[in-house]
């Protein structure tokens, strides 16, 4: 029998904000423990939150990325459960009035254009972290710790409607998700240090039936590599368990990347209870028209249009637009770079070329992103002007890029200091040409009898003469000229 | 003279014109609590030497001629309020060692404005209670009669003003905390609009209902310390931002033509006598004092208990649910976490508490949450608009505080329901958020003092205090001082 997955994903953002969502502390990641901590995030007796409203701010302008209806009257609420690492012994989230429904995002799969629900956005805040430990300090001890500084960290709870049906349009929604958060700057989008977390809902049912089938609750779901990884097992033991004429159990699974599996964590009768209810310490949220009118208006170009403008307006084609657009910085690196430069249609090519060629792969060799970027994108631009006006060869062009790239200097300084201005005068070059053919009287032989291949030689002796600063369309006039 | 029988007003006349000093005054009013504490046991900490140590500051302004309000004036707090450094206990072994890092809004007011904390009262545990016999340490007594209770839960800080060991108090009223230990115990007791004062350090019982007030020799004492106390609070998004007028300048208004509503329901069969004939008495006095007596209905009365009581336990359920024994307080040992939580709570907390936790958490779980709940925030929404009916068209509402004056220790502590009752009469004005205030107006024949409430709308307190300062200035019922 052929079946068909139904997945639908719940996606944890930490909200890039300075401070927590309801005290003053710091978010900095990776403090000493508890010094990040007030009697606010520790939950002190008699101590109250109070909103902080970047938090706000930032998940609105995510609502309307994601095509959301922005809930004019939205509350918190209390989610009740103990732990260590909560320490009010309730989370605050929202739960019954998000603040954001009713959204929608595009994906592109096999070059298909497919819509995925977004059921709502909401508003919480992050618990502390346990840490195992004995108290000689080795693992597996009798005591643990409890670090608070991730308590009270703002998060955005994004969750899909079950309209993913296979681990790739998983895939590509997690990294549609994490391009939209890292344009609008409200999440850094890492998944692997936990700032973005998937929890997935997986069920399998025989192709055409419209109904869903029971579905389990995959976590602990860390990093890009395994979005795909742990549906695609989870689809398959579903699989396995219908064909072997058992029951998918409703239960929450977690993924161990170690094994490459998911294992039963706790079925549906431990299931919590969490008792939610309207936060009574916080006032509903009823946001002012005019302010969201103006997150609104503030958006950023999002990637989409991006994508679409660089085609349009760039004359790119639209892989190389997808690539240049996937990360904002990016694509204003790019944008930058094609105002200093020229406004010809090829002239924005040649940029595109440089930025996923050069640029690329010195980034890569160090690991870095485009915003650690040495170089400034208008320095890029001299260096192609000056490759149009002949002053560098092409072949020069690559040495000097690199240059800049490794001291900051702009092409120009670089060119007179290592004296790589190209030999464009054509008596000089004649110069090198005539010793060339004189050196060589074989090769000039052969090349007569019709060995057109050798120009290549005589144009790769010539520049090793010149150190390759020959221009090379004057060095072919004048072989031909000398040879024929 | 006996220092400690000053009010407010007095000691500030004397301690301004410099006939006595603070340090007299703090003398006098520890002579007076080491004359009678053993007796009253109002106190949960007597806060001696931090006392002393506070008054230099407010003596120095004095003798500057620009003295505050309070400079100077010996205070006791309920002791659920959070004072930086002085343990605070809510009565509850669980926080038995609590010393707070942070000071509450009102206290930190009344800091700035020269307050003298003279200590810390005693309540019932997380002030569920009407008697202060489900305190952790001990009962506290009807400075009226010792055989008797205070009420509750803001017995300890009633019985401190009836008694002389304070000048005023501070209490907080969930359900009648303020104004049913004033009753029983002849003094003054406000509690303001919720949102009137802000919260922040007061340790949560039932938050939406949870409101600090005063408890006062007299009406204008009450009206100096709302003054302080009043106003929006950054930490507490509860605090309302309405303006604060100067509560004095009503005192002395006629109230002629004030229309005074009295509710058929709070009048009923089987009420005490003696409550009854002196609150009719009262109704008299204002009449003749101008006031025009209107009879109205508040037709949900009957449903006011049972509803609080599925609010409050639903919401303090909750706000107890971080006394685990992970970050302060007591902590039991345990042979694993869950143990140690359960050893934990079930040491830490007394009877009433664990009872109400366990009926919050059992209205707060999925199944019951619509039929309990729900229901009761509906109920509560009738409730209010009752209030709000009534309001269109009287100026005030004016019921007997407590069903009956103060009881026997023992008399109701293994009947709930019963001790329940004793909140008939105040519940409703926690529900629907508006001001009400107790005032002397009369006695037993037993000599045990009886209370008039007086309930305001929204965020009218100065009506209040109107009313009840020319009630009070018309009688010398607040002049009885009890004998011990």
């Amino acid at each position: 029998m052929k079946y068909e997955a139904v997945i639908g994903l719940e996606v944890h953002a930490q909200i890039l904000t300075d401070t927590k969502i309801f005290c003053g502390c710091s978010t900095k990641f990776g403090s000493e423990p508890n010094t990040q901590t007030c009697p606010v995030c520790i939950g002190m007796p008699g101590v109250l939150p109070v909103l902080n409203k970047k938090t706000l701010e930032f998940v609105i302008k995510t609502g309307f990325a994601m095509n959301c209806t922005i809930s004019p009257y939205s509350r918190f609420a209390r989610k009740n459960y103990f732990y260590p690492d909560l320490p009010k012994g309730y989370q605050i989230s929202q739960y019954e009035l998000p603040i954001c429904e009713h959204g929608y995002t595009e994906i592109v799969v096999d070059g298909n254009v497919k819509k995925i629900g977004i059921t709502r956005i909401h508003m919480e805040e992050d618990a502390g972290k346990n840490i195992h430990e004995s108290a000689s300090g080795g693992q597996g001890g009798n005591y643990s710790f409890v670090d608070l500084n991730r308590a009270g960290v703002p998060l955005m709870e994004i969750v899909s409607e079950p309209d993913i049906r296979s681990p790739k349009e998983a895939a590509e929604y997690m990294k549609k998700l994490r391009t939209i958060l890292r344009y609008l700057g409200v999440c850094d989008g890492n998944m692997e240090q936990g700032s973005l977390r998937c929890d997935a809902n997986v069920s399998v049912r025989p192709a055409g039936q419209k109904e869903f089938s029971t579905r389990a609750e995959v976590k602990n779901i860390n990093s890009f590599k395994f979005v795909e990884k742990a549906l695609e097992y989870e689809i398959k033991r579903q699989i396995k368990v219908i064909e072997e004429g058992g029951k998918v159990l409703q239960e929450t699974r977690l993924w161990d990347s170690n094994k490459g599996i998911t294992e039963s964590m706790r079925g549906k009768e431990e299931a919590h209870d969490y008792r939610y209810f309207p936060e009574p310490d916080l006032v509903p949220i009823m946001v002012e028209q005019k302010w969201v009118d103006n997150i609104k208006s503030s958006l950023p170009e999002l990637p989409d249009v991006k994508r679409e403008r660089f085609v349009s307006e760039y004359g790119l084609s639209e892989y190389d637009a997808d690539l240049l657009t996937d990360e904002k910085p990016l694509a204003d690196w790019y944008e930058e770079a094609t105002a200093s430069y020229s406004l010809s249609l090829s002239g924005s090519k040649i940029i595109s070329n440089w930025v996923k060629g050069e640029l690329t792969r010195l980034l890569n060799e160090e690991n870095k992103t485009i915003e650690e970027c040495p170089l400034k994108p208008k320095q890029l631009a001299e260096m192609l002007t000056l490759m149009d006006k002949g002053t560098i060869s092409g072949k020069i062009a690559k040495t000097v890029f690199e240059e800049m790239y490794k001291t900051g200097n702009d092409a120009e300084v670089i060119v007179k200091e290592k004296g790589l201005v190209q030999i464009s005068d054509e008596s000089a070059i004649e110069k090198a040409v005539d010793e060339v053919i004189a050196k060589n009287p074989k090769e000039v032989e052969r090349f007569k009898a019709g060995d057109e291949k050798l120009i290549g030689f005589f144009v790769g002796q010539i520049m090793k003469l010149t150190k390759g600063k020959a221009n090379p369309q004057i060095v072919n006039e004048l072989l031909k000229k000398k040879l024929l | 003279m006996e220092l400690y029988r000053l009010d407010i007003s007095e000691a500030r006349r004397l301690l301004d014109k410099k006939e006595i000093t603070v340090k007299e005054l703090i003398d006098s009013i520890y002579q007076r609590v080491d004359a009678v504490e053993n007796k009253v046991k109002a106190f949960m900490t007597i806060a001696k030497d931090h006392a002393y140590k506070m008054a230099d500051a407010p003596q120095k302004t004095i003798n500057s001629g620009r003295s505050l309000s309070l400079s100077g004036i010996p205070i006791a707090i309920k002791d659920n309020m959070c004072t930086k450094g002085i343990r605070t206990t809510c009565s509850s072994k669980i926080l038995e060692n609590f010393i707070p890092p942070y000071e509450s809004t009102v206290t930190s007011r009344l800091k700035d404005n020269g307050y003298i904390l003279i200590g810390k009262t005693n309540l019932d545990e997380f002030a569920m209670g009407s008697s202060t016999e489900n305190s952790g340490f001990f009962t506290t007594r009807n400075p009226w009669d010792l055989e008797r209770i205070p009420g509750g839960s803001s017995g300890g800080s009633a019985a401190a003003v009836a008694a002389d060991e304070c000048i005023a108090a501070l209490g907080s009223d969930t359900g009648g905390s303020i104004r049913q230990p004033a009753s029983l115990c002849g003094v003054v007791g406000l509690k303001p609009t919720y949102g009137r004062v802000s919260r922040y350090g007061l340790v949560a019982f039932a938050s939406s209902l949870d409101q600090i007030g005063t408890i006062t020799k007299n009406v204008k004492d009450s009206a100096i310390l709302m003054n302080i106390i009043s106003g929006k609070d950054s930490c507490d998004s509860t605090s309302a931002p309405v303006a604060v007028p100067d509560f004095t300048r009503v005192l002395g208004h006629e109230i002629k033509g004030l229309k005074i509503g009295i509710p058929r329901e709070y009048f009923i069969e089987g009420m005490d006598k003696e409550v009854e004939t002196s609150v009719r008495d009262a109704i008299k006095k204002l009449e003749s004092l101008g006031a025009i007596p209107v009879e109205i209905s508040l037709p949900h009365t009957d449903y006011a208990v049972a509803t609080y009581y599925v609010l409050a336990t639903s919401e303090a359920s909750s706000n107890l649910a971080r006394y685990d024994g992970v970050k302060y307080g007591f902590r039991a040992e345990g042979k694993d976490l869950m143990d140690m939580y359960m050893n934990t709570r079930a040491q830490g907390f007394g009877a009433e508490v664990k009872r109400r936790i366990i009926l919050g958490t059992y209205t707060l779980s999925s199944g019951y949450y619509d039929a309990y709940y729900k229901k009761a925030q509906q109920v509560r929404t009738l409730i209010k608009t009752d209030f709000e009916e009534a309001f269109k068209t009287v100026d005030a509402i004016v019921t007997p505080t407590a069903p009956t004056a103060a009881f026997k220790a023992g008399e109701k502590a293994d009947d709930p329901l019963q001790m329940y009752l004793s909140d008939i009469f105040t519940i409703s004005v926690n529900l629907s958020g508006v001001p009400g205030i107790s005032i002397p107006c009369g006695f037993t024949s037993n000599k045990l003092p009886i209370g008039l409430q007086i309930i305001g709308k929204h965020f009218d307190e100065e009506s209040l205090f109107k009313i009840a300062y020319a009630y009070e200035q018309s009688t010398a019922w607040h002049k009885r001082r009890p004998n011990i």
